[in-house]
């Protein structure tokens, strides 16, 4: 396991500046991704999940953005991607970690056909001369399925519809084959047909090329039908972390509870009220001290509100942090798979 | 299980369930902040706006309060003073008829001062009711207020202010009237424009699926918000109004003796450049200060008004 | 579903938006159906399809191309203004995005207020009294009502929404995707409130989604909207059950459900092509261009809305032969 960790990210922690104070949007974050597979981040507007993904990026506004917290790594091949200045980033960036985003039409260049936009990572990254380069294009549209890819190459993204938009984004991201796709929202501006048959293609080129793909979302039925492994934020800081059966079938955190269970099932029916969660995050200018879902959790005790919880670990790659499975937390009105398997 | 914790001791009540914090969940941090709050903050980081509205108040507490320190009258003349150069008496020096030029550079600062205000306050009110029913009501509403607009701003303004001032007198009122005939025209070119854009929103549609009518739209939820924009341009327009103004005196079409204003006042310090220099600076470079602080305002406040640079 | 009695008729409903000369976009393009009195029905289709502007028509929001709204008896596009604005009393809207649906100048007080203020219900006292019981109805509390849009979170805007729609007391409400702006802890606390006022207040809801899962789950019948068209009308138990339009079909199974197991048995109907332009569209069924059913009569012929069940309507030329 150890020589296929891609990436690795140690106690991250980013705090932006604001007028209103000091938003610590990440608190501390470890994650790993492996050769191949996907991980996804699951959570909701302002957990942080997109913060977290532009730091490895290194596209978060410099003027406001600090990344601290002690020994804080971004390790990418046994180099601290924190440490690189940005001439060496940006080597990184589109080469060997590649980005799409949730609206494609604002992260097209409005202005550049669409195929000198595929091209162009080929020639920065790779030197490639621009002959190479267009026919290099024109496979990549073709692998995208975009139909009439010799007529397409030479349109502007105004004569793109919204699914062949976010295919032309995927086409740029993946030109040069990189290692990493980091892909955030990609399909939340996009609707369910397309979105299916963005998956799909995401999905097929991740097992041809053996790309590692995180993907930010906040749909759960996306991740169920993607993702290998979850990790699961909420306020700034991984609650909890899981391949997909243990989190959707054994949930530890009662957040990740209450989130699998807000969704309805296409088997429920109008009857009872669903599984909600009152009140709304927590704001990052003053984190709770204890556990950030604590004020929401209808589970809390005295020593949530007082201290953050470490880690339960249930399986090699299954772990929460929740007080409920300390030894003492009282139990008495929790659900069974919250608790079960704990001593 | 996790190893580090089993030494741990806590006691037992700490295990005790609290459960939701009502209080908590829907509690807002933030400190309330109302829309002008939140310009005002914005608008004081810029030093140099804040100096320009500084130099602004400045100009119109001397404007209101120096004849009561020069304790002199704008009107008396005193022939054993004529054109003095500025001293600890008059301090502006006086002029070919014996008057304290700082008195009437006061006494001129506030009538080129009220005739901007009066002048940017009916161009606002004109233009922006034209402009917001234009943009809201469409169709030939629009067509009818924009033809004419057009039609408006392509008279010949110097001749309107002539025939103006010359049926109904060379009065603040004749002056008023004909400068701002023309000039709503921008404004309301501008309103439409923020109007077409604002009535997309949803809480427009919000109004109007509660019922509002159209008078109801316009004042409580169109204006309003664009109302940031529109005050951008009030500050820019007041200064040119001061200019013009000038203009029309300094051609003699301007405010009649003894009334006066800067511009009259240049208008008479001209004759006297070559030997009396002094006559002429004051007024001068007071329209000059005022303009400059004007604009000073103005480009702050549009930086502050910037919905991209808010952070 | 025991009553029976219709609270709105659409027929024949048509809106055209002018966009060149010649060019119209056919939003909603001959669409008939009823609510009835107290009960949730789903609109549900793909941006474009013309849900939201066919909910828009039905309040009067927009004038119609052609056809009849009739509500509670009367023709809506056919009252004089003060008649309309009795009317506005009785059918409101909740808006999708719930940052632009709030006039960021006015505080939450006043936007809830509004309403009285337009119908003249309440005054003074007794007006703060009833916005303070509108802001507890939907979960806030009293000292939010000084306070201006921007800051509160997305579900509390919408809650806030919610509250400015309920604050006339109105019978019918248009619940214009409600919560696909929102988080998904927060999409059932909205469902939640949503349903229970259905109860509380006695309410009919047009509830306007392309989430399927969340709109089976609030409505009672579903209809599904393609283009203009609507092509499936049924109970919402049916629709899940027995699907009869391809797309339809195409749609449950591009659904992710949130559970993986299920996701990887799952045989996804993948749909080829992109949707067509809705400016001057092609004769025939809109959809033959990405049906794998489609035969020649399909792109010759417009298929009619026709009940095959009770209570469940297709426009399908091909219905029950596939």
């Amino acid at each position: 396991m150890k020589n296929s960790k891609l990436l690795e990210i140690k106690n991250l922690h980013v705090s932006f500046t604001t007028y209103a104070g000091i938003v610590r949007a990440v608190r501390g974050v470890d994650l790993y991704l492996e050769e191949g597979e996907t991980l996804a981040i699951v959570g909701e507007s302002g957990c942080g999940k997109t913060v977290t993904v532009k730091s490895i990026m290194g596209l978060l506004p410099e003027e406001q953005a600090v990344i601290s917290g002690e020994g804080a790594q971004i390790n990418f091949h046994e180099h601290n991607l924190l440490a690189f200045d940005e001439d060496r980033m940006s080597a990184i960036r589109g080469m060997h970690i590649s980005m799409i985003f949730q609206d494609p039409m604002t992260s097209l260049n409005p202005t550049m056909k669409i195929g000198d936009q595929i091209a162009e990572s080929l020639i920065v990254h790779k030197g490639a001369s621009g002959r190479l380069a267009r026919q290099e294009a024109l496979k990549m549209l073709r692998l995208v399925n975009i139909p009439n890819a010799e007529e397409r190459i030479d349109q502007y993204p105004f004569q793109f519809s919204g699914g062949m938009r976010q295919r032309a984004m995927i086409a740029i991201a993946l030109a040069c084959d990189p290692e990493i796709l980091i892909a955030d929202e990609p399909t939340t501006a996009l609707d369910v047909t397309i979105q299916a048959q963005i998956m799909e293609l995401i999905k097929s080129l991740q097992r041809e090329r053996n790309t590692g793909v995180i993907l930010v979302t906040h749909d759960l039925g996306l991740v169920a039908s993607m993702a290998d492994r979850i990790n699961v934020m909420y306020a700034g800081q991984i609650v909890e972390r899981g391949t997909t059966d243990e989190i959707f079938y054994d949930p530890k955190h009662p957040y990740t509870f209450a989130l699998l269970r807000s969704v309805p099932k296409l088997s429920d029916h109008k009857q009872e009220a669903l599984y909600s969660l009152v009140g709304t995050p927590p704001d990052l200018i003053k984190p709770p001290v204890g556990c950030p879902f604590a004020p929401r959790c209808r589970f809390a005790m005295r020593i949530c509100r007082d201290r953050p919880a470490e880690a339960t670990h249930f399986g090699p790659s299954h772990s929460s942090y929740c007080w409920l499975h300390h030894p003492k937390a009282n139990t008495s009105d929790v659900p069974e798979t919250l608790l079960k398997e704990v001593v | 299980m996790d190893t580090a914790r089993t030494d741990m001791v806590v006691a037992d009540e700490m295990f005790q369930r609290v459960g939701i914090d009502e209080e908590l969940s829907e509690h807002l941090d933030k400190p309330s902040l109302t829309y002008w709050a939140d310009v005002w903050r914005r608008f004081r980081k810029d030093k140099l706006a804040l100096f320009g509205l500084v130099l602004m108040v400045a100009i119109i507490a001397t404007v209101f309060l120096g004849p009561l320190f020069s304790g002199k009258d704008y009107k008396y003349m005193d022939s054993s003073v004529k054109n003095l150069r500025p001293n600890a008496q008059y301090w502006f020096g006086t002029d070919d008829m014996g008057r304290d030029i700082f008195t009437r550079v006061c006494y001129g600062g506030r009538i080129s001062i009220l005739i901007g205000f009066l002048c940017t306050i009916v161009m606002f009110v004109i233009g922006s009711l034209m402009g917001a029913l234009a943009g809201l009501k469409g169709g030939w509403v629009d067509n009818l207020i924009m033809r004419f607009a057009e039609f408006v701003g392509n008279l010949p303004y110097l001749i309107i202010v002539v025939i103006l001032t010359m049926t109904m007198g060379r009065s603040i009122f004749a002056i008023v009237l004909a400068m701002s005939l023309t000039s709503w025209v921008g404004t309301c070119r501008m309103v439409r424009g923020q109007i077409l854009q604002l009535k997309e929103l949803d809480y427009i549609e919000a109004a109007s699926a509660l019922g509002a009518n159209t008078t109801r739209i316009i004042l409580r939820h169109l204006l309003p918000n664009t109302m940031g924009i529109i005050m951008v341009q009030v500050t820019m327009s007041i200064p040119g109004f001061i200019f013009g103004e000038a203009f029309l005196s300094y051609v003699g079409l301007g405010i009649r003796p003894p009334g006066t204003s800067w511009g009259a006042l240049a208008s008479a310090g001209q004759a006297r450049l070559m030997f009396h220099p002094h006559i002429l600076f004051f007024p001068c470079i007071m329209i000059v200060l005022t303009t400059f602080a004007f604009h000073l305002v103005g480009d702050g406040l549009s930086d502050a008004l910037d919905p991209k640079l808010r952070e | 579903m025991q009553t029976v009695e219709v609270l709105i008729e659409v027929n024949n409903l048509k809106k055209y938006f002018r966009v060149g000369r010649n060019a119209f976009v056919k939003a909603v393009d001959d669409v008939s159906f009823n609510i009835c009195k107290g009960e949730t029905l789903g609109l549900v289709g793909e941006s474009g399809c013309g849900k939201t502007t066919c909910g828009k028509t039905i309040l009067g929001l927009y004038s119609t191309t052609d056809g009849e709204v009739i509500f509670d008896g009367v023709n809506i596009h056919a009252l004089r203004p003060n008649e309309k604005t009795e009317f506005t009393k009785r059918a409101q809207i909740i808006f999708q995005d719930p940052y632009s649906s709030l006039n960021p100048r006015m505080t939450v007080g006043d936007i809830i207020g509004e309403g009285m203020d337009i119908h003249h219900l309440y005054k003074g006292k007794e007006r703060e009294e009833k916005v303070f019981e509108l802001l507890n109805t939907v979960g806030l509390n009293k000292e939010h009502v000084n306070r201006f849009p921007h800051e509160f979170s997305g579900g509390q805007r919408q809650r806030i929404g919610i509250a400015r729609a309920l604050a006339i007391e109105p019978d019918f409400i248009v619940c214009d995707e409600p919560i696909s702006a929102l988080d998904v802890s927060i999409q059932a606390q909205i469902v939640n409130l949503l349903m229970e006022l259905q109860r509380s207040k006695d309410l009919t809801y047009l509830f306007i989604a392309h989430n399927l899962s969340m709109i089976k789950y609030i409505s009672d019948r579903v209809g599904v909207m393609y283009l203009g068209n609507l092509v499936e009308l049924t109970t919402s138990a049916e629709l899940y059950d027995n699907p009869l339009h391809p797309y339809t079909r195409a749609l449950l199974s591009a659904i992710p459900i949130p559970d993986p197991q299920e996701e990887r048995r799952k045989q996804r109907i993948t749909l080829h092509g992109e949707i067509p332009s809705s400016i001057n569209p092609p004769p025939g069924c809109r959809f033959a261009s990405r049906c794998q059913f489609a035969k020649e009569i399909c792109t010759r012929a417009m298929p009619p809305l026709v009940e095959v069940d009770k209570e469940h309507f297709v426009a399908c030329h091909l219905a029950r032969q596939f």
